[in-house]
């Protein structure tokens, strides 16, 4: 449902708006929906709008556990 | 690109296929519905399928709105950008949704009535700003990921003092969906559709966080996992689902602790609340009336609520006869056991909805898995 | 007052003026535009021996036609504009039987109204891709439609070129065992112009990739005579074209997805918008197929032309009486790869 990407916020050009990109494509998306977004945060975007924050500390831990899957079961 | 790519590496997914062999018992049998049609899509583009287990078995569920949405609201659609000087914007999703008398969205645009294709729901408020003496009536459908840009649409235009912009508000719920589906015939009693477990969907989760799943794991003792959006969080989930069945526990667990947290987006709920309400009933397509499961535009701004300015008379619409598609969206059937899918139903002359959004699980299907239908003995000649 | 010329006439004004309808009439004010335009731009013997046929020699060999309508919108775009696009397209389609390109007709159908200056725009380009790809347009019409009644500007062009007896390239040819190669990126085209598109507005440096591939091919053909099938991916990507030729061929086929080439922000640009990078249009690019043994020579020649660096070898055609086209996911699984269906939408869900 709801196709929505991860991007990463380049510039505040004006109050409830961002310069997202994602992989060198750039739009701009509105903030109404986020408070406190700062350069260099990833939002997931929805429909010209930035939903949440993506947080980057999460990702790596869910990253590190895709990566554990096997080895906990070859260790048993 | 970053935080998505990661999320589909290959070797990743061999090692989680791999822990998925291991950890499913070979006795059981693991039946997931993956409520969200954008796992839907995932799980047919990535061709997950190949790397589960057979024992792991992967309903498709209603998590699509535009398969959920019932012919006689296209219908009412059609009809108000037949009136003249009304403009109807759209998302694209819905264009190709067939209504009644052989119309949709697109071909209503054909015969000339002026719709419009828009990516957010501010560019409809942008349409109603630059076109002054037309009507502007946005289509708003969706689950709970897009019903805060609805909102926010509705309180910029309040804002602006713009008097000639409305919405026509589809906009469901997924708890209800759930439950519906939880209480259903073949699921409480008749165990014909026998569901283990969900997994919950993505985006929808970041708006309403993971705490409204608590019900259902408590209440139907089912397991829940939300995953993200990417075919690695999906055999993840898979994964977390296989073990909590095994361990016989029935709780939300969140794959997706990226973008979803217990409350999810406070300020969205928020301003969705200040605009919407609960419908008493609403009808979805292939699962009929269902209690307090989609929204409706409050009274404080019903001179922005399209049905209450043109007076809409919503008719119920019955499927045609053949289509199974309800039976499908309550993962009762599966599209093969359609008898019109992939022959007279296609994706391009679609009968249901399940065939019209790319998310459907026929569309999803007859797009990326018919060939495994046919047992094709697919060798190479020597070269 | 200086004495006026007795010939003068006075020009079009190309800055400010617009087409009306005397333009298609077959008068005065048409004669004068196809003079200060379409043959001052396109000028050759052809079109300066002032007649409504051109007149060629009989080339020996079998003798290629194609012909194409162009209805694009926006008319220009990064890379460049229905008038380049028109040359291109043509000038590819005779290619891909494997014949030299020679000769190009063009027509327009003008809207009333269209701005001069836009038209000189479009003409300017498509004299200077028809003289780079030293395929001359010898022939052409013009006609005004009233307002309403046209998007600004549709151009038909139809091509000639010949095929050397030898070469045998066609849709019907692919093998089981063959190889399947592309020339380059996927979807630039496509995506350059949809960022155009009003509501779709994203900022991205992606052209098209509009390009005239004849060279391409000759270079292609001289390394490997018996290649088998060329077609150019154009509306319907990739994908379409490849159903095509599985069906036309009789076989099927299995490509890999990791060896697809895709730019980094076509395929950002495809993610947002919900898209699928092998149904996005391009407008400057090929797909090869070839028996299994030349796969390796006919990569080292396409690589070593500018407009075919980014080639790869993406999969293989194989046995299967039901024509599909499969997929091996770069994340292990299968899947098929389908006609295109309706138009390509961006999608919310």
């Amino acid at each position: 449902m709801c196709l929505a990407i991860p991007a990463r916020v380049v510039a505040l050009p004006e109050p409830d708006a961002a310069l997202i990109d994602v992989g060198g494509v750039r739009k701009r998306v509105s903030l109404a929906l986020l408070d406190d977004v700062a350069i260099g945060d990833y939002v997931i975007v929805h429909v010209g709008y930035a939903l949440t924050r993506l947080d980057p500390a999460e990702a790596e831990r869910t990253l590190a556990l895709f990566a554990e899957a096997q080895i906990a079961m070859d260790g048993a | 690109m970053k935080y998505i790519d990661e999320f589909r590496d290959g070797e990743l997914a061999q090692r989680l296929a791999r822990a998925i062999a291991r950890e499913a018992s070979p006795s059981a049998s693991y039946n997931l519905m993956e409520f969200c049609g954008g796992h839907t899509h995932a799980i047919s583009r990535y061709g997950i399928k190949d790397l589960l287990p057979a024992n792991v078995r992967m309903i498709h569920g209603p998590g699509c709105p535009v398969c959920v949405l019932p012919i006689g609201r296209i219908d009412n659609a059609i009809a108000l950008s037949s009136r003249p000087g009304l403009i109807l914007a759209t998302y694209a999703d819905t264009l190709r949704v067939p209504a009644s008398k052989g119309l949709s969205l697109m071909k209503a645009k054909a015969r000339g009535c002026d719709i419009r294709m828009v990516y957010s729901s501010a560019d409809a408020v942008r349409l109603a700003r630059e076109h002054p003496t037309a009507e502007v009536v946005f289509f708003a459908i969706g689950f709970e990921t897009t019903t805060p840009p609805t909102a926010v649409a509705i309180l910029q235009a309040a804002a602006e003092g713009l008097s000639n912009f409305s919405v026509f508000c589809n906009h469901v719920l997924t708890p209800a969906a759930i439950s519906n589906i939880l209480e259903s015939k073949e699921v409480r009693e008749l165990g014909t559709v026998p569901l283990d477990g969900f997994i919950g969907p993505a985006h929808v989760s970041t708006v309403i966080g993971s705490q409204p799943y608590e019900y259902f794991a408590e209440e139907y003792q089912r397991p829940v996992v939300i995953a993200g959006f990417e075919p690695l969080d999906v055999m993840q989930a898979i994964l977390m689902l296989v073990r909590q069945l095994n361990e016989g526990r029935a709780e939300v667990e969140n794959e997706f602790t990226r973008a979803v947290t217990r409350e999810g987006n406070l300020k969205a709920k928020a301003l969705v609340a200040e605009v919407f309400e609960l419908r008493r009933s609403f009808e979805w397509r292939g699962l009929g009336e269902v209690p307090y499961s989609a929204l409706k535009i409050k009274e404080k701004y019903r001179a922005f609520d399209a049905e209450a300015r043109y007076g809409i008379e919503y008719v119920s619409v019955p499927d045609n006869k053949a289509c199974e598609c309800g039976a499908i969206l309550r993962g009762v059937k599966k599209p093969t056991d359609c008898k019109v899918f992939g022959t007279v139903c296609t994706p391009e002359n679609p009968i249901g909805s399940c065939m019209v959004s790319s998310e459907g699980a026929c569309a999803a299907h007859y797009t990326y898995g018919r060939f495994k239908d046919v047992p094709v003995v697919a060798t190479s000649a020597a070269a | 007052m200086s004495a006026v010329r007795p010939d003068y006439v006075r020009p079009i004004d190309f800055k400010h003026g617009r087409v009306d309808m005397t333009h298609g009439s077959g008068g005065r004010a048409m004669a004068q535009l196809v003079n200060e335009l379409f043959l001052r731009e396109f000028d050759n013997e052809w079109l300066r021996a002032g007649n409504d046929s051109a007149q060629i020699a009989m080339p020996t060999g079998r003798l290629v036609v194609a012909t194409d309508s162009h209805v694009v919108s926006p008319l220009f775009f990064p890379g460049g504009d229905i008038g380049s696009l028109a040359v291109h397209g043509t000038i590819n389609d005779v290619a891909m039987s494997g014949a030299k390109p020679l000769y190009l007709a063009a027509t327009f159908v003008l809207e009333e109204g269209f701005a001069l200056s836009d038209l000189k725009r479009i003409v300017v380009s498509m004299a200077a891709a028809s003289r780079a790809a030293g395929v001359p347009v010898v022939t052409g019409d013009t006609k005004v439609v009233e307002q309403g009644k046209g998007d600004g500007v549709f151009i038909t062009t139809t091509g000639i070129g010949v095929v050397p007896d030898g070469i045998d390239i066609a849709g019907d040819r692919a093998r089981p065992g063959d190889a399947i190669l592309v020339s380059g990126t996927l979807g630039d085209h496509g995506v350059a112009i949809m960022s155009l598109r009003e509501n779709l507005a994203f900022e991205t440096t992606i052209e098209s990739d509009s390009a005239a591939l004849h060279e391409l091919v000759a270079a292609m053909v001289a390394a490997v005579p018996r290649i088998r099938c060329l077609r150019d991916p154009t509306r319907g990507g990739l994908a379409t074209t490849l159903n095509e030729l599985a069906t036309q061929s009789g076989c099927g086929m299995v490509i890999r997805e990791r060896d697809l080439p895709v730019k980094p922000q076509v395929a950002a640009a495809c993610e947002f918008l919900g898209l699928d990078p092998l149904y996005v249009a391009n407008e400057g690019k090929l797909v090869a197929i070839v028996p299994g043994a030349d796969a390796a020579r006919l990569l080292a020649a396409m690589r070593a032309h500018p407009l075919g660096r980014d080639a790869a070898i993406v999969g293989e055609v194989i046995q299967d009486s039901l024509h599909f086209v499969q997929m091996e996911t770069s994340f292990g699984g299968r899947r098929n790869v389908d006609w295109l269906t309706g138009e390509q939408l961006p999608r919310i869900c």
